[in-house]
């Protein structure tokens, strides 16, 4: 046979490796020059900064409450010492101080609460009844004046527990009354319809301080002479009141992504409205906008701080007052707000995620 | 059941439907007309005055900074004109910068880059969960305590000084010639005009598309060059002037106004980046490709079939993210900016007329707020899909 008749085809190149470290990099940091251009000026930002940042934060920072030891860092590192010192008054306010533990109390109830109410296997009737007992022993706690409890005013209630206290009980209040002016504004009675997309309209259109300066300084006004109202009340029942707006809005959203179907499967079978409503309508118009409820409420626990402007000692506000008149350690504000900024931080970012948990767990029964 | 017949009994919808509606008009006008009653009660025992007539009083007070000029001995109603300017000054430019950034850092999230993917993320995360007055607060402190003071002002860039008494920057001196550059522009901008309508003409007629975006960017900017050009080509800049003391000329900024509109950008670009890319990604692949199939380029894939798609989800959330912004600019009054809440505050604590300011303050929102929302519903209903 004729050696030139058979011509072996050329074996083709080996594929690109597409697995392992190397094909991972090729992918993501340099599949192309720009690619390749972000990441090389990502990287030279990160080893710029990053190491400025960890010496700053942590390197050559001081942690005790040490006065001296920290001006003499002149701000080349952070004093996380003003938190040793003053994380008593930035925690609970203007409270008094040997009585701390009731708040300290009140407030690790009231997280064991919200951390069961988000636990599956314990949705039940009984979490309703657990919590009207809990806010009984917070306010029990905070106030005092029973059991032996020294009492203490409202006005004297701060930090953590008050801003705790503010977005559980206006969240738990605005959503039954969104829940209504949601379905007030679908309704086919004109009153009804007309006076809740007022309402809705009216505080969307404001912002949360104009409600809050109303609630402070305008309240006084509508009440009989005579009769006064604390103003935590009259500012909770302000950032209830804008919360609930918010909220009916997201409720709406829901409603109207129902079928006309539903309605009229329900009338068939002889549902009255209300039964409608409670039975078909918001349990399938409610599961739809978890996201955005759980959104809402990130934003009103978020909005809470903006009681610091009326003069009430949240988190925000009683960081103020720890640092705000102490000359020697008014100068490492920055450190204090990045503390509360935490807490801040850890509260809404681990309602996110939980959102994002229940999102799918609900979507559970709707999969295909 | 007839349906024109009404039956008045109590077993009727109708009829219930009507009595509901009568309590709660009934209830609401019950718990107003207590609550004015109390009021105009209340004003009497306390002996407060009502009405606007404060309005022309002399206000009092100095304000720190001002698009016009303002004095104490100006009426209160100036005053609160200086501060409705600088709530729009701080709203306009924070909602300028606030789409550049969040569009910015929206595309990042889609990176196919991981650290820029991972970065985008980071920073949405971290800023959409810290309480917007915390940052405005942050800020303030940053820019007012650990700047250098004005004596020896940061000189980051040649012609902007920062310090503790704000940012100065470089601006355009006044010349007659700026008058040309602009009557240039406007001519530009006219021509254009015309251009679209003859290429939107033609193309309704003979189905031959003709360019539109480049052609008008073209025209208004070779209108502006000529008119700048026959104005005399102005080029003189009023740089800011370091002395011993202080820093004086060009343009300047309160870091007041800095930390307010830094602080809204940066939590409302949070928020806006989400959006973009949510918007980016509502549009499904199967578009992208059709438009391919089509023998539609890239760009026209982009123009034509993605980024309508993609704005029609993207609008509505973002005009909602700007009133957020505009009225999260209320918060102003925690660093002392002068913005329209700022002013009521304070002439509500030198007056006592608590209802007039807060009405005042409400009034603006909510106008500014329908204004918006009726644009809005103007633009969904010209950008909603069309179907049968």
């Amino acid at each position: 046979m004729d050696a030139a008749l058979h011509a072996p085809v050329i074996a083709r190149p080996a594929p690109v490796r597409s697995a392992g470290l190397l094909a991972w990099l090729r992918a993501n940091l340099f599949a192309d020059w720009k690619n390749a251009l972000a990441t090389i000026i990502v990287v030279a930002l990160i080893t710029r900064w990053l190491p400025e940042i960890v010496d700053w934060a942590f390197v050559r920072s001081v942690t005790r409450p040490d006065n001296a030891a920290c001006r003499a860092l002149d701000h080349s590192g952070a004093c996380w010492g003003v938190i040793a010192e003053k994380y008593r008054l930035i925690l609970f306010g203007r409270y008094p101080f040997d009585e701390q533990w009731r708040p300290l109390l009140a407030t690790l109830l009231m997280v064991v609460m919200l951390v069961a109410s988000c636990t599956r296997v314990l949705w039940s009737r009984w979490l309703v009844v657990a919590w009207l007992a809990v806010l009984v022993v917070f306010f029990a706690l905070m106030r005092g004046g029973i059991a032996g409890l020294t009492p203490v005013e409202t006005a004297r209630w701060g930090g953590v527990p008050l801003t705790m206290l503010l977005s559980t009980l206006s969240i738990a209040a605005a959503f039954p009354i969104a829940v209504l002016v949601a379905l007030g504004r679908r309704s086919h009675l004109p009153a009804i319809r007309t006076l809740c997309i007022v309402y809705v309209e009216l505080i969307r259109g404001v912002p949360l301080i104009s409600v809050l300066f109303m609630a402070s300084f305008m309240f006084p006004l509508f009440i009989p002479p005579g009769i006064t109202v604390d103003v935590l009340v009259r500012v909770l029942v302000g950032i209830t009141l804008f919360a609930a707006a918010y909220l009916a809005e997201v409720v709406r959203g829901g409603l109207q992504a129902i079928p006309k179907g539903q309605h009229e499967a329900a009338a068939a079978m002889g549902l009255s409205y209300w039964q409608t409503q409670r039975k078909i309508v918001l349990p399938q118009a409610l599961r739809m906008v978890v996201p955005s409820i759980m959104n809402s409420f990130i934003s009103t626990f978020k909005d809470t701080s903006l009681v610091t402007i009326v003069s009430l000692y949240d988190l925000t506000g009683s960081l103020a007052l720890a640092l705000g008149g102490d000359a020697d350690w008014r100068q490492f504000y920055m450190e204090g707000y990045l503390f509360i900024a935490a807490i801040y931080w850890t509260f809404c970012f681990a309602m996110s995620r939980y959102s994002q948990w229940v999102e799918r767990h609900l979507r559970v029964g709707n999969a295909r | 059941m007839a349906a024109k017949r009404h039956d008045w009994s109590w077993r009727s919808r109708a009829t219930r439907g009507l009595i509901y509606q009568v309590l709660a008009v009934a209830a609401i006008t019950a718990v107003i007309w207590f609550l004015a009653h109390n009021t105009l009660e209340n004003m009497r025992v306390r002996g407060i005055q009502s009405g606007f007539g404060f309005f022309a009083q002399p206000a009092g007070f100095d304000i720190g900074e001002s698009i016009f000029a303002f004095d104490s001995a100006d009426p209160y109603w100036k005053a609160f004109l200086v501060g409705l300017s600088n709530t729009l000054r701080a709203a306009v430019v924070g909602i300028v910068l606030t789409t550049i950034l969040g569009t910015l850092i929206g595309i990042g999230r889609l990176s196919r880059n991981f650290l820029v993917r991972n970065l985008c993320t980071a920073y949405v995360e971290l800023f959409r969960n810290i309480p917007v007055l915390l940052q405005l607060l942050m800020w303030y402190f940053v820019l007012n305590e650990w700047l250098p003071p004005v004596s020896d002002a940061l000189n980051p860039l040649p012609g902007i000084f920062l310090s503790k008494s704000g940012m100065a920057f470089p601006i355009p001196e006044w010349e007659h010639g700026h008058l040309v550059t602009i009557v240039g522009m406007a001519l530009g901008i006219a021509t254009a005009w015309f251009y679209r309508r003859r290429a939107r003409a033609a193309f309704e007629r003979t189905g031959v598309a003709r360019p539109m975006l480049w052609p008008v960017l073209v025209f208004v900017a070779v209108g502006a060059l000529l008119g700048w050009v026959a104005g005399g080509a102005p080029t003189a800049l009023e740089l800011p002037v370091r002395n011993d003391l202080n820093v004086s000329g060009g343009g300047a900024v309160t870091p007041e106004f800095l930390a307010v509109t830094i602080g809204l950008t940066i939590y409302t670009a949070s928020f806006v980046a989400e959006i973009v890319r949510s918007g980016i990604q509502s549009v499904p692949w199967g578009q992208t490709e059709a438009a391919g199939a089509l023998g539609l380029s890239r760009g026209q894939a982009l123009k034509l079939v993605l980024l309508p798609q993609a704005l029609r989800v993207i609008i509505p959330p973002l005009t909602n993210q700007y009133l957020n912004l505009t009225k999260n600019s209320s918060l102003a009054v925690a660093v002392g900016y002068p913005d329209l809440v700022s002013i009521s505050n304070t002439t509500l604590n030198q007056t006592g007329r608590a209802v007039e300011c807060i009405t005042v303050i409400m009034a603006v929102y909510l106008t500014l707020s329908l204004v918006t929302a009726a644009l809005m519903n103007w633009y969904n209903s010209r950008s909603a899909i069309k179907e049968r």
